[in-house]
């Protein structure tokens, strides 16, 4: 009776066995065949576009004639153009104004939202968050009517009220700059807020509680427990905001109208790679300028991302 | 009297949080009401000292004054297409994938994961200038299929789709479907895709709104104002040469109302969606 058993038994495993195996092969083509379309896509329209660019960038073209080997040249002819050192001023310049006060601010509003006596937490959260669902093409029209050169613009009647001179916001070093880096500010703190909301959230009750009984109060909790636990939060946001920052070019373009491509008050390096390709049909020049940004970006993003979570390090050492 | 002391101390505190709030919710939600104000004022509200602070009865001219400059509802249409669409494109490219590398094992999947995560600090302009050759090569130049095509690509919508589907299918329903003989694209069909309804949502808002707010290719891509989508066919509305911003600030509104009330009904979804899809 054992080996009769033990015969079917041995073919079960078999036929089991082989069955796995071809299961397993099924489920392989299966697995190639849901991911291929993703790698498809990328090839034609992420890869092949990326190579294409850094060629270009050693080209001389106009879009139309054939392309002419350059080497360098179209590097130098970028890095040596004091508009393209403008457009890198004014990027950084704009960038720091319009997101470091987004990280400040969105800490303090998302601990504040997070308050526990605190009513009406959905309505505040709401209406803070409510400014980056709008496009950045509306916000710009708004602070374009908000900020404008008028003596009667809203911005200009609110200086006049504390005795200031009007300020020609769409057409002035500076005003340009401020005006833009508000409507950053606006648009994207509540953005921020609703992430340090998420990580305070998690950040786990008991610390606060062996704190309080340790004597600690609230400012020294949101000093050694809130910040510390909210740093890859932060680390997160900071790397989102210097890559969107030195990316902007919406609000500038929008901002300044029929002149944003000629003026150079608020020009970012984004609108003077798409001046160089677009007006000027240049490729050559702009793909080199699309390298140097991404080397930009790459560099700034690290050195911020180093320093945030350098910065919570030695708090922690200190303490 | 300690105690009371204690008390006081704690409501102006208290206070103080609310001041606080208070302003930023009216400074957050200012701009959007004096867009209201100047969409119903007559442009001339625009020069008055003091500013017009309150909604004037020009609704409906000033939207007939939009309406002579650009196609408002042929754009917002076109937006529509395109978000809907390239929505549904997205949708379905990251659940698959993310179902295979959520559910399936196979060689390279480790590799090939990390790869699609590489994609996603790869910035846009590097690609704008061959994309724009490329799409014209195709003859897909100012054209909605042009548009669309780029905004495909959507390593994130992989990666929350993984995340989602290994945490929420367990493994063993899946074996036993395929003990029944399910196809792998049948477990797709009826048990994917019905559990994890909830993560093509917020997959849904996130790539919807973006796409509806994007500019720059949106701007590189079409040039006949029949093909503009809002966010290009608004942008036109400040090239006038007289400016009117009676006119400006009712196309913005218009164009914003509809978001507004999305929005509105959908607050959590949203918001949750937002933290999901850059934190994790």
């Amino acid at each position: 009776m054992d080996p009769v058993k033990a015969n079917p038994s041995m073919n079960e495993i078999k036929v089991k066995k082989k069955r796995a195996r071809s299961e397993a092969k099924k489920d392989m083509y299966s697995a190639y065949l849901y991911i291929a379309p993703f790698f498809i896509i990328f090839a034609i329209i992420g890869l092949y576009p990326m190579i294409f660019s850094i060629y270009l960038a050693f080209q001389k073209w106009n879009g139309l004639s054939p392309m002419v080997s350059v080497g360098l040249d179209n590097f130098k002819v970028v890095l040596t153009d004091p508009l393209f050192w403008k457009a890198v001023y004014n990027t950084i310049v704009m960038g720091i104004m319009g997101t470091a006060p987004q990280i400040v601010f969105g800490i303090i509003f998302a601990y504040l939202l997070n308050l526990a006596f605190l009513r009406f937490k959905n309505f505040f959260r709401v209406t803070i968050f409510m400014p980056y669902i709008t496009s950045m093409v509306a916000v710009a029209l708004i602070f374009s009517v908000l900020f404008s050169n008028h003596e009667s613009s809203l911005a200009n009647y609110v200086l006049s009220l504390a005795g200031l001179d009007p300020v020609s916001w769409a057409s002035s070093e500076w005003g340009t700059k401020i005006a833009i880096s508000i409507m950053v500010f606006w648009r994207w703190v509540g953005y921020n807020t609703i992430i340090y909301l998420a990580g305070i959230q998690s950040i786990p009750n008991d610390l606060y509680e062996a704190a309080t009984i340790d004597g600690a109060n609230k400012t020294q909790q949101f000093r050694y427990i809130t910040i510390p636990m909210l740093k890859p939060f932060i680390i997160l946001t900071v790397f989102t905001s210097t890559v969107g920052a030195l990316q902007l070019f919406s609000e500038p373009t929008i901002f300044m109208g029929t002149g944003a491509f000629t003026r150079d008050e608020a020009m970012t390096i984004v609108m003077y790679l798409y001046r160089d390709a677009f007006r000027l049909q240049s490729f050559g020049t702009a793909s080199a300028t699309a390298i140097i940004l991404l080397v930009l970006i790459s560099v700034i993003a690290a050195i911020n991302v180093y320093l945030t979570s350098g910065v919570g390090r030695k708090r922690r050492g200190g303490k | 009297m300690n105690k009371n002391k204690k008390v006081r101390k704690f409501s102006i505190s208290k206070l103080l949080v609310y001041t606080l709030l208070g302003i930023s919710s009216l400074l957050s939600l200012f701009p959007f009401y004096w867009m209201f104000v100047m969409a119903t004022s007559p442009s001339s509200a625009f020069n008055s000292i003091p500013p017009t602070l309150t909604p004037g009865n020009m609704l409906v001219e000033n939207f007939k004054k939009v309406l002579n400059q650009i196609d408002f509802f042929g754009s917002m249409w076109n937006s529509f297409v395109i978000c809907a669409i390239v929505t549904i494109v997205v949708l379905f490219i990251s659940s698959l994938a993310g179902f295979a590398f959520a559910k399936f094992t196979f060689r390279g999947k480790n590799v090939l994961f990390i790869a699609i995560l590489l994609t996603m600090i790869i910035p846009p302009q590097l690609g704008l200038i061959p994309q724009y050759f490329l799409i014209s090569k195709a003859g897909m130049l100012d054209t909605l299929p042009g548009v669309m095509v780029l905004f495909f690509l959507n390593p994130l919508g992989i990666f929350l789709m993984r995340q989602y589907i290994s945490k929420s299918v367990p493994d063993e329903l899946i074996e036993a479907a395929k003990l029944d003989g399910c196809s792998n694209f049948r477990i797709y069909r009826s048990i994917i895709v019905p559990i994890t309804l909830p993560a093509f949502a917020t997959l849904g808002i996130i790539v919807f709104t973006a796409v509806w707010g994007e500019f720059l290719w949106q701007f590189t891509v079409l040039r006949d104002p029949e093909n503009y989508t809002i966010q290009v066919a608004l942008a036109q509305l400040s090239n006038t040469h007289n400016v009117d911003f009676g006119m400006i600030m009712s196309g913005v509104f218009w164009a914003t109302v509809p978001l507004l009330l999305v929005f509105l009904f959908f607050n959590r979804l949203f918001i949750s969606s937002i933290t999901e899809g850059s934190v994790k």
